[in-house]
């Protein structure tokens, strides 16, 4: 394409007469013209994402400080939420319903403070996850970005918040008697796993709610019952020992039960290997990789429509 | 292979351009309990059943902008102008027709990006990296835009949340931030000129600069003086269908004549 300057003499009024004729397509494939708000491929698309890997962490960043910009005692909140849904759990699983059968109260109560912690982390990722287009639909409306940036940057947002309630489990973990060793850096891998795994389905609901709006308002059902069903609060094995194996074994492969436990394992001295499924690591992998592979993609073929709302 | 003339270079192509919004009107017609019920029941049926209302908001708008033009976009209320101008920044997807463009238009703007309880410290990075800038730039740019708004005149403002801010002040700082950057094909829709009288002066500049460097501009406004002052051609979209394309004079003549009855 010619870059020739404007000069005084340009004729400004008449159409061009050597495009006459043309059919607006043809014109638009003379000039090399590409259609607007067109989808990317898959390789463009993660390369434009990861272009903006700064918008996405600035964004996430700032969700998270908004969120307690207003209270008096500020981004305390990041870790004294954390710990007083910690004490509620305690109050209600732990002493009223004394659901920690089967392990002693040294073991039982990280085993619930970090189920819930990491549970939180997917649930909260889901719940930001169906709204991250249907509420942000200004911000999809008035500037260009990858639409996956949003899914993206909230679970992003959680990930931040699990690392401060982080703290809190640390702390609680100490106290009853585990110490650091060698295994807790297995938390490292587990938790990237696990990141992928709510990256992925975050982007899921968010093309699901982008259509559907009303999916936010069913979530926190879908997502209750997903917790009771994974053994939060208490073991899965124990709970159901006198139901039929296959049972337990469908509530043990479950995602969210897979990194509860891979992460109770690395963190808590007496929570041991044989608390584990067989092959939960390749489970952990294998959910990573279906899920945020397939969200990805699932996502990216709607890319041009999330507009319309 | 182009033309060497730049004026007959298209930088924007709209071919019958038709688009729909479906609204959800969370009940349709009637509100009863039985009614959303069989509304669940019967998913299958058309949209209207569920609770969808389509906006038919363009209808086959068909037009060809060329390098250097500053197009005007008029029309009552309603009648389609930001919607096309979404569609133009391929924001909004068509329901027909295609929108050809060159390079990537970008619409003047980044209220949506900014976040009220953030200082305007960070609404500045924020907005600047959500308008696709680098890290460098905006950091290039940061000192530049904070001075444009002039929001530490009257003291440390920039460093106080964004919603302690009046609200002639916020609007300048979302103009700083959504002016910092250059555009190809640049979108502006109505409301240019927000904060005081000293402001509006420096914005409408700031605004002319920008004109200068865009190949092309398309301006929506309620204003004919501002149209008359910055557009040589315009177009008039009534009931989202183009009325008349054609110089601002004739246009806007014909506009008058037709908004004075």
């Amino acid at each position: 394409m010619s870059d020739t300057h404007q000069g005084g003499a340009v004729a400004t009024s008449a159409p061009p007469s050597v495009d006459e004729g043309l059919a607006p397509a043809e014109l638009a494939a003379k000039y090399g013209l590409a259609v607007s708000g067109a989808r990317p491929g898959l390789f463009e698309y993660v390369r434009e994402l990861w272009s903006r890997r700064h918008f996405i962490l600035a964004f996430s960043s700032a969700k998270l400080t908004a969120q307690y910009s207003q209270a008096k005692l500020g981004q305390v909140w990041q870790v004294a939420t954390p710990l007083l849904n910690a004490l509620v759990y305690y109050l209600i699983f732990g002493l009223i319903l004394d659901a920690g059968q089967g392990m002693t109260k040294e073991v039982y109560i990280p085993f619930l403070v970090t189920g819930i912690f990491v549970f939180t982390f997917t649930q909260s990722s889901v719940m930001a996850g169906v709204r991250a287009i249907s509420g942000n639909l200004g911000l999809v409306r008035a500037l260009h970005f990858p639409r996956a940036s949003l899914p993206i940057s909230f679970s992003l947002q959680q990930l931040q918040q699990l690392l401060f309630s982080m703290i809190v489990l640390v702390a609680i973990i100490l106290s009853f008697g585990s110490y650091p060793s060698l295994r807790w850096l297995l938390v490292i891998p587990a938790l990237f796993l696990h990141f992928v795994f709510n990256v992925g389905l975050a982007m899921i609901v968010a093309r699901l709610g982008s259509k559907t709006p009303d999916l936010a308002q069913l979530m926190p059902f879908i997502m209750r019952t997903w917790m009771y069903a994974s053994g939060v609060m208490f073991s899965i094995p124990v709970m159901l020992a006198d139901k039929p194996a296959w049972i337990a074994d469908i509530l043990m492969y479950n995602p969210a039960a897979v990194y509860m436990d891979l992460i109770r394992y690395a963190l808590i001295d007496g929570y041991g290997a044989q608390n584990l499924p067989d092959h939960v690591w390749m489970t952990a992998l294998a959910w990573a990789l279906a899920v945020g592979a397939g969200g990805f993609v699932y996502f990216w073929k709607a890319e041009e429509r999330y507009g319309r709302g | 292979m182009a033309d060497p003339n730049p004026s007959n270079v298209p930088t924007v192509i709209c071919d019958d351009v038709h688009i729909v919004y479906r609204v959800n009107t969370g009940g349709g017609g009637k509100g009863s309990a039985t009614a959303a019920l069989s509304r669940i029941v019967g998913r299958g049926k058309a949209e209207v059943n569920r609770g969808v209302r389509k906006v038919h908001a363009v209808r086959g708008v068909t037009f060809t902008a060329y390098r250097g033009e500053a197009i005007g976009l008029i029309g009552s209320n309603g009648s389609g102008k930001s919607t096309l101008l979404r569609a133009v920044a391929g924001l909004l997807p068509t329901e027909s027709g295609k929108v050809f463009t060159d390079g990537q238009p970008s619409l003047l703007g980044v209220n949506a990006a900014l976040m009220n309880d953030l200082t305007g410290e960070r609404n500045v990075i924020l907005g600047g990296l959500a308008m696709g800038m680098s890290r460098e730039e905006v950091r290039e740019r940061y000192e530049g835009i904070v001075d444009f708004s002039g929001i530490n005149e009257k003291g440390d403002f920039i460093s106080l949340p964004m919603r302690t801010y009046s609200s002639g002040m916020g609007a300048r700082l979302r103009f700083a931030i959504a002016a910092a950057k250059n555009h190809d094909v640049l979108l502006i829709d109505e409301a240019l000129a927000t904060g005081d009288r000293k402001f509006q002066i420096r914005s409408e500049e700031r605004i002319r600069e920008l004109r200068k460097e865009a190949g092309t501009v398309f301006l929506v406004s309620h204003s004919n003086k501002s149209i008359r002052d910055t557009c040589d051609r315009v177009l008039w979209l009534e009931k989202g269908q183009l009325l008349m394309d054609g110089p601002t004079d004739e246009v806007l003549k014909a506009y008058e004549r037709e908004t004075a009855r």
